[in-house]
């Protein structure tokens, strides 16, 4: 019977079913940063364990450390205790960790891929729930709480129940100005936050296979906004021809060889699914979040909803709210919402591709008067390095962006990058929810153009109309 | 791991739909490496004014009726977000041992399991129908059974609600997970053999 990519993974993975409760999942690569980690080590300690595969577990520093000089020690004692109890942990159980000195650092979930320890057909588990990035390279990854990155630590196995699956085939050719970010917002608006909730979902179809590998991570990474555990994608040349020559590729087998097994994980032709989803990507315009959840979306030639056209009582009652607390009137076109911040970065858009993207929309141009704040912070240090080599950092700096080190940044609002309240940001990254970036602040979604495009006209624009200098 | 078998305790509502583990715990507060300690950090935003102590006499389980509940009421999508843990343990710190929504966050809904914590799915017209019973009587109380799989009400009328099975099983046994994981040490380690000698 032909067989989908989750159905093959799963098969692979199963250690054992025993009868009446969760299956019990083999997990290939198990990353680890700062602040999901401190816990479980703990637990672990207590119960007199120890890390059974240290050489399948690799840590990283992402969300704790400064994205500003990193020569200067962290000014806050906590985020200072968190990271630095991470190295006696790892060091404790030899575990790698790529340290906020390590050139090889950066977001876990840029890092993964770069570094080629994210493969097709593995397991992959985090305690971060954007994990289901690495989806993008036909990987079953998805996000853990502590109590599971214990119980991976003691195993290198998980307890799961099988999910349902999902297949969201978005099919035609992406018109230009359209990007994966918009492919994925429209896909949240159409399924909804919870629309995913059970599946694993399978991004299949043209406009999904003509996106690169980056496109790609930005779409399985927001699945979990969509509610799905994991979202992946079948892989194929693009996949291979990405990973040739990662540091960790397995080392003694070929290539070719590696990528003829990789392709093999690709979902078989006219295999099935619970639910299938199908979108035209022709009709994808560039999408603009104008609520608190990323589901409150639409194209920037759209406005905010008007109450009284919605007829569900609860769904008005939350659009009510996020209204009010984006501080906006209702029908208001998209392109008329003033911002005065503006963040390019996170895990779902600060890979080379997408500073690229927003250094030619940036390239000749000022940013507005009126934005008080316009961060550019890089995935990873090796993409900075990439992208200072091409020169986009000055692109940036000329145009009045802050050009930042590589870190999760304002993504998160755990370090010292933050809205203060009221403030209006257009930002690359993937939440918007209430105080998301700051208490009060206030968070519109979009694509590295468009965010670009708004820093520089003060307000949102349609990318598609942009004079490129 | 605290076992959960039966639990009697006041209801605490809150009206929110896809309520997010940042609403549940604002992620400053993320920062500390113990597991307990977060009962005053849950639902900060909302629970206090901006200068972050005095309590929001708006927010309603702020109500002194509301003061010692032990069983959360709330709606659609609870819990989704991140995947931190830090989300059941202020729940837990705060002194929930269960929570009552039409639906949950998958993650969210886990990491309750492994912190001993309930979450339990009602229908939407039964959870709307406890939000005006809780709302009407002051120091309104449920018993929630896990070994019937039934909940009481004051007038001692009754709902019953479903689990899965091993998740039942676990929580009444307080089990851990690692632990009844490793009852199958050597079916991971044969796992781990035929692989390499595979690969
Ligand atoms: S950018 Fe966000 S989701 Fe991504 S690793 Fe950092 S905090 Fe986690």
């Amino acid at each position: 019977m032909p067989k989908n990519i989750y159905e093959k993974i799963w098969a692979a993975h199963l250690v054992h079913a025993p009868e009446g409760q969760d299956a019990i999942l083999y997990i290939d690569r198990h990353y680890v940063h700062e602040v999901t980690s401190p816990q479980a080590f703990e637990g672990l300690r207590l119960a007199g364990r120890t890390v059974r595969r240290p050489e399948l577990t690799f840590a990283t520093m992402d969300h704790n450390i400064p994205t500003t000089d990193r020569a200067r020690p962290i000014a806050d004692p906590l985020s200072k205790q968190q990271v630095e109890k991470l190295a006696a942990n790892c060091k404790e159980s030899g575990i790698a960790l790529f340290d906020m000195y390590d050139r090889r650092n950066g977001i876990v979930h840029v890092i993964g891929p770069e570094l080629g320890l994210t493969q097709p057909g593995m397991t992959i588990v985090c305690g971060d729930s954007h994990t289901s990035t690495h989806g993008a390279f036909g990987a079953l990854a998805f996000g853990i709480g502590t109590s599971e990155v214990e119980h991976v630590l003691a195993t290198q196995t998980l307890l799961q129940k099988p999910s349902k699956t999902m297949e969201v085939r978005v099919g035609g050719a992406l018109p230009s100005g359209i990007t994966a970010k918009d492919i994925v917002l429209a896909i949240i608006g159409e399924i909804g936050t919870a629309g995913g909730t059970g599946y694993v979902i399978e991004y299949t179809g043209e406009a999904i296979r003509g996106l690169s590998m980056e496109g790609r991570m930005t779409v399985c990474n927001m699945s979990i906004e969509a509610g799905a555990r994991a979202g992946l994608i079948s892989p194929d040349e693009k996949t291979a021809a990405y990973l040739e020559g990662r540091p960790y590729l397995p080392k003694d087998t070929p290539w070719k060889q590696l990528a003829a097994s990789w392709l093999s994980w690709a979902s078989d032709s006219g295999c099935a699914y619970d639910r299938v989803v199908e979108l035209d990507a022709r009709n994808i315009e560039p999408q603009v979040t104008w609520g608190t959840s990323p589901g409150m979306v639409t194209g920037v030639r759209g406005r905010t909803p008007v109450l009284a056209e919605t007829a569900d009582a609860n769904t008005r009652l939350a659009y009510e709210k996020a209204l009010q607390y984006m501080g906006l009137d209702e029908g208001t076109p998209i392109t008329e919402i003033a911002i005065n911040k503006m963040f390019l970065g996170s895990c779902t858009n600060a890979r080379i591709e997408d500073l690229r993207a927003a250094a030619a929309v940036a390239k000749g141009y000022k940013v507005h008067a009126a934005i008080e704040q316009a961060l550019v912070v890089p995935g990873s240090q090796h993409v900075k390095e990439q992208a200072e080599a091409e020169g986009l950092d000055k692109v940036f700096r000329e145009a009045g962006f802050e050009w930042r080190e590589a870190g999760c940044s304002m993504r998160l609002a755990m370090n010292e990058d933050r809205l203060n309240p009221g403030d209006r940001c257009a930002s690359t990254s993937n939440r918007n929810f209430e105080g998301r970036q700051g208490k009060g602040g206030r968070t519109h979604l979009v694509s590295p153009g468009m965010a670009v495009a708004a820093a520089i006209k003060g307000r949102f624009v349609d990318i598609r109309e942009w004079e490129y200098k | 791991m605290q076992s959960f078998t039966r639990h009697t305790g006041i209801v605490a509502p809150l009206e929110a739909l896809n309520v997010d583990t940042d609403q549940i715990i604002p992620k400053q507060f993320l920062k500390r490496i113990e597991r307990t300690g977060y009962e005053d950090m849950l639902f900060y935003d909302w629970r206090y004014l901006d200068d972050g102590k005095t309590p929001n006499p708006d927010f309603e389980m702020n109500a002194p009726r509301y003061r010692d509940a032990s069983i959360l009421l709330t709606k659609d999508n609870f819990g989704c977000g991140s995947s931190r843990e830090h989300a059941p343990w202020a729940l837990y710190d705060y002194g929930f041992r269960c929570i009552l929504a039409p639906s949950y966050a998958d993650i969210f809904y886990n990491n309750c399991f492994n912190n001993g914590m309930l979450p339990i799915c009602l229908p939407g017209e039964v959870v709307e129908q406890l939000f005006a019973e809780v709302r009407a009587q002051e120091g309104y109380q449920l018993t929630v059974d896990l070994e019937q799989l039934r909940i009481t009400k004051p007038d001692g009328g009754e709902v019953p609600f479903d689990l899965h099975p091993f998740l039942r099983e676990r929580l009444l046994n307080g089990w851990d997970q690692i632990g009844l994981t490793l009852r199958f040490e050597d079916k991971i380690a044969a796992f781990e053999t035929a692989r390499s000698a595979s690969a």
